[in-house]
């Protein structure tokens, strides 16, 4: 087991210096410099601000200096907020999008076992059906859309939730419902799916031939293996969070780091770019390995691979 | 399968597999009406510069605004263009962006899945092994700098995206590939001394086509909804050109004042997802029964 977990760890280098290096040069390759959208800059300060910022140096000079700076964990001074570093930026942005991502998280697993469960204990009826197209449309309402609706409903008409903000409790609500409502979808798909495969295994008519009951045969049997699925859907899931923040963060108005991502891209704020990249991509390498070492553990057929 | 039943003369009366599948496909209810509502999307986005009632930058001030009535189905913006209009200029945008960009990733996920089936051996498992590698890449953010770097064009917003949604077909056809090359009648073509290149193309790729065209329709509203979220961040379609992501964002600017305009656009696109969903899952109940059921 640690054999395979270090594997893993070391499997991930090469691909974070495939990211490092693809972002980087995709960004300085791009026609347009961060300052040149400045207005009332004269040649000399560009210049200067060049200078400060090592943007004058040949291109692989800039690149290894930045893969210096990177060894030793400093992303670098961001171009567009001079007074902070992307280590402050991005100190001060991800604990607002963790805790919006783990919100969103509770509520995709809360609502989306509760419906595949109970949709695969009783299926092709009523309790089946109603969760099923209910997470067909969570699917299909993509949060951009389902954000404004639940904020037109529940914010300006109904008044009972705050619209926008990210200070009092009841300020929470809605962008939790409105990013976890995509996840809760497909969790509910794929929890129903595993479990009614589990379900009509001989292993299960066993223990209920044993007299075990409907619980103890769900819970302590069923749940093991079916929801397999639904543990390997974590990890792509993690990184749709991510990137589902993008809009969540700009529909609410939520001070996070997917804010700052969107803002420096438009800004053209390399160090910023490349700072918030690297970091969302050793997240998602990060749950894709802890999402793999969790299946080893359920399933140890799949050590081997 | 019992002797004499109802599946056996058909057999001998010859239900091709393709016309058996159809008759699955008619049966199952959500999935017709998704492709009739899919056709009629089709038609009509076709057909919208001809049966569109006014033009889709029409401005008229005097009208901004104004709610759903007889004249403006879906009401009117705040310069006062009609927003059924914009839907059905925006649905011809968003419908191109869906089919080109699906287009792109099919063309590039089955020949490299098939190639890498074909192959096997080494070839195939380095091949695969860069397929894991990109499943792990950021890929939405990619998408997002090459967006603001190499400005917003249609054409680059068709190559990006079919470049992101490639490697699950891959990955598919390649189990597909692997599993067919065996079989005695690539061997007999083998023997009758076609080259590599014709068996992969006129032999493999055809006798995969039932799960190729079952992930192309689940892929499509897949590709249509990063364009939307795309355009909702102010990266993809431009002003005054249209797309429904794009006014959706419009619409949420203003939605105290003005809901109709996220109202609508967003149930276009919704509508459409829905049905391609329930038409993608239908082909897949018809043309390939035992796939697994998420």
């Amino acid at each position: 087991m640690a054999k395979f977990i270090i594997g893993r760890v070391l499997e991930t280098i090469p691909v974070l210096l495939i990211i490092v290096t693809m972002t980087f040069f995709l960004v300085r390759l791009a026609p347009g410099g961060p300052f040149d959208a400045e207005r009332n800059v004269t040649e000399e300060t560009r210049r200067q601000l060049n200078e400060q910022y090592n943007l004058n140096a040949p291109l692989w000079r800039q690149y290894t200096d930045y893969l210096g700076h990177l060894i030793h964990g400093d992303l670098g001074p961001s171009f567009k907020n001079s007074s902070r570093t992307v280590n402050e930026v991005i100190g001060a942005g991800f604990p607002v999008s963790l805790e919006l991502g783990l919100y969103a998280l509770c509520v995709a697993l809360t609502i989306g076992l509760a419906a595949g469960i109970s949709a695969a204990l009783r299926p092709n009826t009523v309790r089946d059906y109603a969760p099923m197209t209910f997470a067909m449309a969570g699917i299909c309402i993509p949060n951009f859309v389902l954000g404004p609706l639940l904020v037109l409903v529940f914010a300006l008409w109904l008044e009972w939730l705050p619209v926008s903000g990210w200070d009092r409790p009841s300020e929470k609500i809605l962008p939790a419902i409105t990013l976890g409502a995509t996840y809760a979808a497909y969790i509910a798909r794929l929890s129903r799916g595993g479990m009614l495969e589990i379900l009509s295994q001989d292993f299960i008519r066993t223990a209920r031939a044993k007299g075990l009951s409907e619980a103890r045969v769900v819970l302590r049997h069923a749940l093991r293996g079916g929801l397999q699925p639904v543990v390997s859907f974590l990890g792509p899931a993690a990184a749709g969070l991510l990137s589902g923040s993008f809009v969540v963060e700009t529909i609410f108005q939520i001070p996070g780091l997917g804010r700052y991502f969107v803002q420096g891209a438009f800004n053209r704020d390399y160090t910023l770019i490349m700072g918030t990249v690297l970091f969302y991509a050793t997240l998602i390498l990060i749950f894709n390995m802890a999402v793999d070492v969790a299946q080893a553990c359920l399933d140890p057929r799949q050590r081997r691979a | 399968m019992t002797e004499g039943g109802p599946n056996t003369l058909e057999a001998e009366r010859g239900v091709s597999l393709w016309q058996d599948a159809w008759r699955r496909l008619r049966r199952n209810r959500p999935a017709t009406a998704g492709l009739v509502l899919l056709v009629t999307l089709v038609v009509v986005a076709a057909a919208t510069p001809w049966i569109a009632p006014y033009s889709y930058s029409a401005q008229d001030l005097e009208m901004g605004a104004v709610r759903p009535n007889l004249h403006h189905w879906f009401g009117t913006d705040q310069l006062g263009r009609d927003i059924f209009t914009r839907i059905l200029y925006g649905g011809r945008i968003s419908l191109l962006v869906g089919f080109c960009a699906t287009g792109v990733s099919l063309l590039i996920g089955v020949l490299y899945g098939a190639i890498s089936g074909y192959a096997g051996g080494r070839l195939d498992s380095l091949m695969m092994r860069g397929v894991d590698i990109l499943y792990a890449l950021p890929f939405t953010i990619f998408v997002i700098i090459l967006m603001v770097f190499f400005g917003r064009n249609l054409v680059l917003l068709f190559m990006a995206i079919g470049a992101v949604e490639w490697l699950t077909m891959a990955r598919i056809v390649r189990g597909q590939v692997q599993s067919l090359k065996h079989k005695e009648f690539i061997e007999a073509a083998y023997t009758l001394g076609l080259s590599r290149r014709r068996i992969l193309l006129r032999h493999l790729i055809p006798n995969a086509l039932g799960p190729i065209i079952v992930y192309t329709t689940l892929t499509i509203p897949q590709v249509m909804l990063l364009e939307a979220f795309l355009s909702f961040l102010g990266l993809g379609v431009q002003p005054p050109m249209s797309s429904w992501g794009l006014l959706i964002k419009e619409g949420v600017e203003t939605m105290e004042e003005y809901p109709w305009l996220v109202i609508f656009p967003g149930i276009a696109l919704s509508t459409t997802l829905f049905a391609l969903n329930f038409l993608g899952d239908g082909l897949r109940d018809a043309l390939d029964p035992r796939a697994a059921k998420d």
